[in-house]
């Protein structure tokens, strides 16, 4: 059992650590080389999002054990100007930083549980759960 | 930031991938490679992703970028290498990589340059 583990996301080098420690515990849980890479693809990105919306923020990742079987949970959060339209922000190709709007949409397709809280002057959290099969 | 090596083999310049990409070495490179296909006159690039373990939205961006570029500067790009499970997080991300050549590997990749160029007479 590990205890959950925050980490900073406030630089380019950030984004890098956090797929690598993501990597390594969805690994370790035994997630198959597929969902291996879809949770690192979508922690990608989702990082990504914190740093170039926000400025940054932090992501908590946690290994779910008890349950019939293990998952991993991150929550990215931010003090970020946060995002009006919720909606809007989830649909694919919808981009206010000149990417390519998959950030969001792309990532929701990627992961098992998607959950995302934002309002305007209160930041963004985004919870995704990968389950193990 | 880590800068990724760019090396020439004739007229094809050989890109592999060997480090964690950050969004920097991202862009860093694709600059790289601009200035290289000028000033070596190279007609083909190899981008080899063997190595790579995540393709995400910015890097996916960052094949079709260096495609595009490469193509107005008269060299053609193919990616080579990549994972059956990078490409089937790439597909359920969204990313089509239209316009990107692939190739299964380095091999294959070189024959794909030397057709499209006999192609082209």
């Amino acid at each position: 059992m590990s205890a959950p583990r925050e980490l900073p996301i406030a630089t380019n080098g950030d984004v890098v650590v956090v797929r690598q420690q993501v990597r390594s515990l969805a690994a370790e849980i035994g997630l198959s080389l597929v969902d291996q890479t879809k949770i690192v693809t979508a922690a990608s990105e989702l990082a990504r999002n914190a740093l170039v919306h926000a400025g940054g923020g932090r992501v908590l990742i946690e290994v779910l054990e008890g349950g019939r079987r293990p998952g991993l949970r991150l929550v990215f959060s931010d003090d970020g100007p946060g995002i009006p339209d919720v909606d809007q922000a989830l649909t694919e190709g919808w981009s206010t930083a000149g990417g390519l709007g998959l950030g969001l949409s792309g990532s929701r397709r990627l992961v098992d549980e998607f959950d995302l809280v934002s309002a305007p002057g209160e930041g963004t959290r985004v919870t995704v759960t990968k389950w193990a099969r | 930031m880590e800068r990724v090596p760019i090396l020439k083999l004739g007229d094809i310049l050989i890109v592999s991938i060997q480090i964690d990409l950050d969004d920097q070495s991202v862009l860093a490179l694709q600059e790289d490679l601009a200035d290289m296909v000028v000033s070596s006159g190279a007609r083909g690039v190899i981008i080899d992703i063997t190595a790579v373990e995540i393709v995400d939205s910015f890097i996916g961006r960052m094949f079709s970028t260096i495609a595009a570029m490469t193509r107005m500067l008269d060299a053609e790009t193919v990616v080579v290498g990549m994972r059956p499970a990078v490409a089937i997080t790439l597909v359920e991300l969204g990313l089509s990589l239209g316009g990107v050549r692939t190739a299964l590997n380095l091999e294959k990749g070189v024959a794909m340059l030397e057709h499209v160029r006999g192609a082209a007479g």
